[in-house]
């Protein structure tokens, strides 16, 4: 694992260090040589640990006090938001924290699609983060249904709903997953113990995430190999580390103002309302998050196609690596590709909003557009645009776009020498 | 000169970066502090009223038990032949040396936490070897007016905060 | 870096823009409201005013379980003395017990008790209200698309149906509500109740103050969060400032820029 033997200098740390490698691990992850030329986008994996150390911490506690039965459920909440000290703190921060958690990794993935951080050698990589994404869904959505409010149940029954799509044992699955006839006690309990369960699941997958990130190394916004360590790289400790904290605090600041400032606007007032299985909600929308995959369900007429044409959406990133023909990486120096990557940014937008929007006239329009061309992204352009497209000529090493023609260099890279 | 440029560009490069490493330690501690305070008891729990005790019913040599705060309280209607069992005891002999008079309001009632001040158990009443109360679980014996005589408990059993609303009622906390 | 920044900001102003909620209903009334801003907090006198407008005038049908009599005296709210609201506690009776010999008996509400109830249940109160349950409170304001200017512009947005349309009996014209159709009579008028403080009772401050109210009750901890949270971004900056130059010093060793 390590790129270097390391030995610890004091007699206990070595002792210490033969038995159970732990300072070995410190010092490669101290040490790990990481490309110089990283921009912010590259700040966000980090951002992500410690979205999900938060979300695990705060969830812990609010655990303490929440109560998941649905005669005490909203009710259980309320006393946290009341009376449990800095209950009020703690529930934001987690509600919004989600929210924050899958700004962060929405970022992630498109910094990954824009740069090709997908490609080989890094797929394993790109798979492990693919079902880390699905577990953050699944938990984030057994989350949302724990306060009991009317979203809660509504939502609970649409998304278990959508399990009755598969044919013939499909109302069976359904069953089984309630406990019974209906979204009740039994599906809150179980909800219950899954979205504990889950992150812990996320935790182990991102260590198995930055363990087979750690093999290949970084990919880079040139996206060329590095050789490692060289003066392309340097140290994870201090300059990543100092650089992550910015960007961390930066993130926090836009994470603070939702907390403190508009708490609720993320979420939908009707989840203010306790459950209620005989009054549905006028316009029922799941946590933006999940609006385009919302958007794709609806935008086809069929049940059953429906279902399937949402889980492809996301399953179909599993397959990208292979889908995206291009020997380059990064967009930087692929012209047509980096119009057709803003292309499906927007396109994924505009899922999002009219997935928000009553699914009729011509929402429904876009939306069906929008569904298109989101699979012809995958299934059709990037393909033909491996094998058709003219790209740029590939610099020698990332120091030449880096440093360009600077007088500073030599000097620059004397430096580099001295600290490596 | 140039050495001495380089130790003083150190020394503010140190300084920036111990601030920077204090005012994020500050930070995290301040972030940390939420996390611990929600197990205190909470708003509802420290609003817990006071209970109020109808004693009307409880004839001499007589106790009741009644829940506050989650745990018992005995109260005591002594005889007068408990009482003076308690008085005639010598502070000497006492492990916590407490007079009875100052653990009652009114002599004939005995109102105390019905905790064994060892490890919490709930001491079983008129047992032990000096006829008031014995906790069965590390054998500790109390007197009639619930002093620790023998056995691990360190101290008496607990007075808590009580009163007369009248003749008939007592408010406890 | 700098695109980064402006990305956030726009993010948080689009995120927070009411303009994602497509509401095809009348815009509402505005109203200046002294909660709102980085350092909103309650006007206590019109809090004061709206509790007694919620137990005049709401509270005959409208529960308000999450709260307690002891949050009326509690710092940022309200904030009436211990002794006031020990008073208004004990104005209402609630069931205790079982007492010892296991009957249910009532006595005068204490500081703990939550406030009282109009109806035992749900069905009880759907039957003395013509079928409509009305709302438990607690939390109505942030259970409402608009929030306090929904409910506000609600109390205030009775009027007489426009020609066409036909209403049953008990049912109302409001041209905020939902389908313009409401169960709930117009609930104020001019001086429905007397201030103690002088205060005129007009149907607007009598709006205004029971909607005050309902914003603390739906966030009693309004003022404090508002507070931390200046102190928590003041913070971040702060140390955001710190570790930029800190970075620029030890990225200075490789890198002219970051």
């Amino acid at each position: 694992m390590s790129d270097h033997e390391y030995t610890p200098s004091s007699k206990f740390g070595k002792w210490f260090n033969d038995r159970l490698p732990l300072l070995s691990l410190v010092n490669h992850l101290t040490d790990y040589p990481t490309p110089k030329n990283l921009n912010y986008w590259w700040t966000f994996g980090g951002i992500l640990t410690f979205c999900l150390i938060t979300q695990i911490v705060t969830g812990l506690v609010l655990a303490m006090h929440y109560i998941a039965h649905v005669d005490h459920a909203f009710s259980s909440v309320e006393h946290i938001m009341r009376d449990v000290n800095y209950g009020w703190l703690l529930r934001y921060v987690h509600a919004n924290g989600a929210s924050m958690f899958f700004l962060a990794v929405y970022i992630h993935i498109f910094r990954a699609l824009f740069y090709g951080s997908y490609k080989a050698p890094r797929e394993i990589i790109w798979i492990i983060g693919i079902i880390i994404y699905l577990l953050m869904m699944a938990a984030a959505f057994m989350g949302y249904v724990l306060p009991w409010g009317q979203m809660s149940f509504w939502g609970a029954t649409v998304i278990t709903n959508l399990f009755s799509a598969i044919p013939l044992v499909g109302e069976s699955i359904t069953t089984w997953l309630w406990g019974g006839y209906s979204v009740d006690n039994p599906t809150l309990t179980r909800f219950f113990t899954l979205h504990y369960l889950l992150p812990f699941l996320i935790l182990g997958l991102v260590v198995l995430h930055i363990w087979a990130l750690h093999v290949p190394g970084n990919n880079n916004p040139v996206g060329i190999d590095i050789k490692k360590p060289s003066k392309d790289t340097v140290p994870f400790h201090p300059y990543i580390v100092i650089k992550d904290a910015f960007a961390l605090l930066m993130f926090l600041i836009i994470f603070a103002m939702f907390v403190f400032y508009s708490p609720n606007v993320l979420g939908h007032a009707d989840n203010y309302i306790e459950a209620n299985p005989l009054v549905t909600p006028a316009h029922i929308v799941p946590e933006w998050y999940l609006l385009p995959f919302y958007a794709i369900l609806r935008s086809v007429p069929d049940k059953l196609m429906g279902v399937i044409a949402m889980l492809s959406a996301i399953l179909i990133l599993a397959a990208l690596p292979w889908l995206d023909t291009s020997k380059i990486r990064s967009a930087v120096f692929r012209p047509l590709y980096k119009q057709f990557y803003w292309i499906l940014v927007a396109d994924v937008l505009i899922l999002g909003y009219v997935g928000a929007m009553p699914a009729e006239g011509l929402y429904l329009l876009i939306a069906r557009i929008g569904t298109i061309y989101y699979f012809a992204h995958f299934l059709i352009i990037l393909p033909v645009l491996g094998l058709k497209e003219k790209t740029l000529p590939l610099p020698l090493s990332i120091t030449e776009p880096v440093l360009g023609g600077s007088p500073n260099l030599a000097a620059a890279r004397d430096k580099v020498e001295k600290i490596s | 000169m140039s050495d001495k440029n380089d130790k003083k560009k150190t020394e503010r490069r140190d300084f920036l970066f111990t601030a920077t490493a204090a005012a994020g330690a500050v930070g995290v501690g301040a972030a940390i502090w939420p996390v611990v305070d929600q197990m205190n008891p909470d708003a509802s729990v420290k609003a817990l009223a006071s209970t109020e005790v109808d004693i009307s019913s409880v004839q001499p040599g007589q106790s009741l038990t009644v829940l506050w705060r989650g745990k018992p309280v005995f109260i005591k209607r002594r005889t007068d032949q408990e009482i003076q069992k308690a008085r005639e005891v010598s502070l000497g002999d006492l492990k916590h040396p407490e007079k009875d008079e100052d653990r009652v309001k009114k002599p004939e009632w005995l109102v105390m936490l019905g905790v064994c001040t060892h490890l919490g158990c709930v001491p079983l009443t008129d047992k032990g070897d000096y006829d008031g109360w014995f906790c069965p679980c590390h054998g500790s014996h109390y007197d009639t007016s619930g002093r620790i005589r023998k056995g691990p408990a360190p101290t008496n059993m607990e007075v808590p905060k009580y009163e007369f609303v009248n003749n008939n009622t007592i408010k406890i906390g | 870096m700098r695109n980064i920044i402006k990305f956030l900001i726009i993010l948080f102003l689009v995120l927070n823009s009411k303009s994602f909620a497509a509401e095809n209903t009348a815009k509402f009334l505005e109203t200046d409201w002294t909660f709102k801003g980085l350092f909103g907090k309650f006007d206590r006198a019109s809090l004061q005013r709206g509790y007694q407008v919620y137990t005049e005038v709401c509270a005959s049908c409208h529960s308000m379980k999450y709260l307690s009599y002891r949050n009326l005296s509690e710092k940022g709210g309200p904030e009436f003395s211990e002794a006031e609201a020990k008073a208004i506690a004990a104005s209402f009776e609630v069931t205790d017990g079982p007492d010892s010999t296991g009957e249910m008996f009532t006595r005068p509400a204490k500081l703990s008790d939550k406030f009282v109830m109009p109806y035992a249940n749900n069905e009880e109160a759907k039957s003395a209200n013509g079928g409509a349950y009305p709302p438990d409170m607690s939390v109505l304001v942030k259970a409402r698309k608009g929030g306090a200017d929904y409910v506000y512009s609600l109390l205030l947005g009775y009027e007489d149906p426009p020609s066409g349309i036909k209403l049953d009996d008990g049912v109302y014209y409001n041209k905020y509500m939902y389908g313009n159709k409401i169960k709930m009579p117009n609930p104020l008028s001019d001086d429905l109740v007397e201030y103690s403080d002088g205060t005129k009772a007009t149907q607007e401050q009598m709006a205004k103050d029971v909607v005050n109210f309902l914003m603390w009750s739906a966030e009693p901890h309004l003022e404090t969060r508002h507070k931390t949270g200046f102190r928590v971004i003041s913070y971040l900056i702060i140390l955001t400032v710190l570790v930029y130059f800190s970075m620029k010093k030890i990225w200075s060793r490789v890198e002219s820029k970051v």
